[in-house]
């Protein structure tokens, strides 16, 4: 079926099964392929983005329920192509990631977190990422990341920013 | 791509959506889908017709309405946690939604949805239970509904009418003052499915003394339950440990616990009345003003 979808503040038309997942659309048909393809049921958080601004899990929605939402996924954290938004970079300067797979997730958790709480607690950072899973780091220097990006954020001024 | 086919259906209203339910034998309902969606990927669910409510007009909100705070089924779980009139009217559900599934599920699950499923780990119809709420439904042949009590049939499974559509879920607002609540849960990490689940509220007079209890018990049983027996026992009590471990005796004992390969069914007693005590004891303190 024919569908429309708004995904980095464009329209994107595509013809897809309707059993493909928006993760797979966004994949396979779209070429955004920051979101990951971990469990592919829900559990990892690898394939986050964010739909109307908030965290959901691409696996677990059918690309035609996604039409009339806005996606938003990890390429639209940066500012301009080969550029990296300054929660990303904070995950550059902090080793907040080893193998790269869970970033995405865990960038734009951080990136909806902080629009919320500017300043979130250790506690809740962590809360935040709890449904992000990540097998190499063991978590502390995401955490550090996002404490990181969270000053940085405080500091800057302009919504270009991020 | 793990789903079988299927054909995907938006339907406007919420009469389309019960024409093509019934018009369908293998149709399911989908709402926030975070239990339906991996079913599919597993195929232990392989529908053949999706119809998505989420766009039909008057499924979301929340409203209070008499003596009862009415949340339409398609709410999403994670505007309920914010919601202010949840916060003030329903305290115990407040206290349970930070446990379902994450923020990212609970940004896209939705109320119905949960209790629709009958999840026996499920946080809300857990609350739902707790409260004595209801549920309301339509169909082609037009608007039902029941006590929650009366709506859970087993795991995954309601007494919703096969081709009928989840509507709304109404919970009971206690009135007066001096209420408290406590949740608790035991499961291997945060936010997995509960072993056990124990949600309390009580409402206390100007001197301690319980005047008001309901008590319930989740994730150990096939489908939530209230301890109706120990709630009257521990009425006009003062709710003192001794109290309250002497009135869930029987009540636990008598539960009808689950065998699977997670938890023992006698660990899951034991923690049910472990559990209960504590939810019990925060909602004694929380009504009193102690911070636990
Ligand atoms: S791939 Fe979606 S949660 Fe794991
Ligand atoms: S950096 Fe490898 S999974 Fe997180």
């Amino acid at each position: 079926m024919k569908i429309t979808l708004h995904v980095n503040a464009g329209e994107r038309t595509v013809d897809v099964e309707p059993r493909t997942t928006l993760l797979d659309c966004l994949r396979d048909e779209l070429r955004l392929t920051g979101a990951h393809s971990g469990c592919e049921h829900g559990v990892c958080g690898a394939c986050t983005v964010l739909i109307d601004g908030e965290p959901a899990r691409s696996c677990l929605m059918f690309a035609p329920q996604a039409e009339g939402y806005e996606i938003t996924t990890v390429e639209a954290m940066s500012p301009a192509p080969g550029e990296l938004g300054i929660i990303q970079d904070a995950f550059c300067a902090a080793h907040g990631m080893q193998c790269g797979y869970c970033t995405p997730g865990m960038i734009l958790t951080a990136h909806a977190l902080l629009k919320h709480n500017p300043s979130p607690t250790r506690a809740e950072i962590v809360e935040a990422i709890s449904g992000n899973l990540c097998r190499c780091t063991g978590y502390g220097q995401i955490v550090e990341a996002i404490e990181l990006a969270a000053q940085r954020l405080r500091g800057a001024n302009t919504e270009a920013a991020r | 791509m793990k789903a079988a086919p299927f054909d995907y259906a938006r339907p406007k209203s919420l009469g389309e959506a019960a024409s093509l339910l019934a018009a369908h034998e293998d149709a399911r309902i989908i709402a926030g889908g975070q239990t339906l969606v991996p079913m599919m990927a597993m195929r232990l669910a392989r529908p053949t017709l999706l119809i998505d409510i989420a766009h039909i007009d008057g499924l979301s909100g929340i409203c209070e309405e008499g003596a009862q705070v009415v949340i339409g089924a398609m709410t999403r779980q994670a505007s309920a946690e914010k919601s202010s009139l949840v916060h003030a009217k329903l305290p115990l559900l407040a206290a349970a939604l930070p446990w379902v599934g994450h923020t990212p599920t609970r940004n896209r699950g939705t109320v119905g949805g949960s209790v629709a499923n009958a999840d026996p780990a499920a946080e809300i119809p857990l609350v739902l239970v707790t409260l004595d709420g209801e549920v309301r439904w339509q169909s082609e042949k037009g608007q039902g509904g029941c006590k929650a009590n009366e709506f859970f049939a087993g795991p995954m499974s309601t007494e919703l009418p096969a081709s009928a559509i989840l509507t709304e879920v109404r919970f009971p607002v206690w009135d007066g003052g001096n209420i408290g609540v406590g949740f608790h849960e035991a499961s291997a990490r945060r936010s997995d499915f509960a072993y056990v689940s124990a949600a309390a509220q009580v409402q206390l007079d100007g001197n301690g003394k319980c005047i008001r209890c309901a008590l319930g018990i989740g994730g150990a049983t096939p489908f939530p339950v209230k301890l109706d027996a120990a709630c009257a026992a521990l009425e006009g009590t003062m709710l003192d440990a001794k109290d309250i471990a002497a009135a869930l005796v029987a009540d636990v004992a008598g539960l009808d616990i689950m065998v699977d390969g997670h938890a023992s069914p006698a660990y899951r007693r034991r923690v049910a009345a472990a559990l209960a005590a504590r939810a019990l004891s925060d909602a004694r303190d929380a009504a009193t003003g102690v911070r636990a």
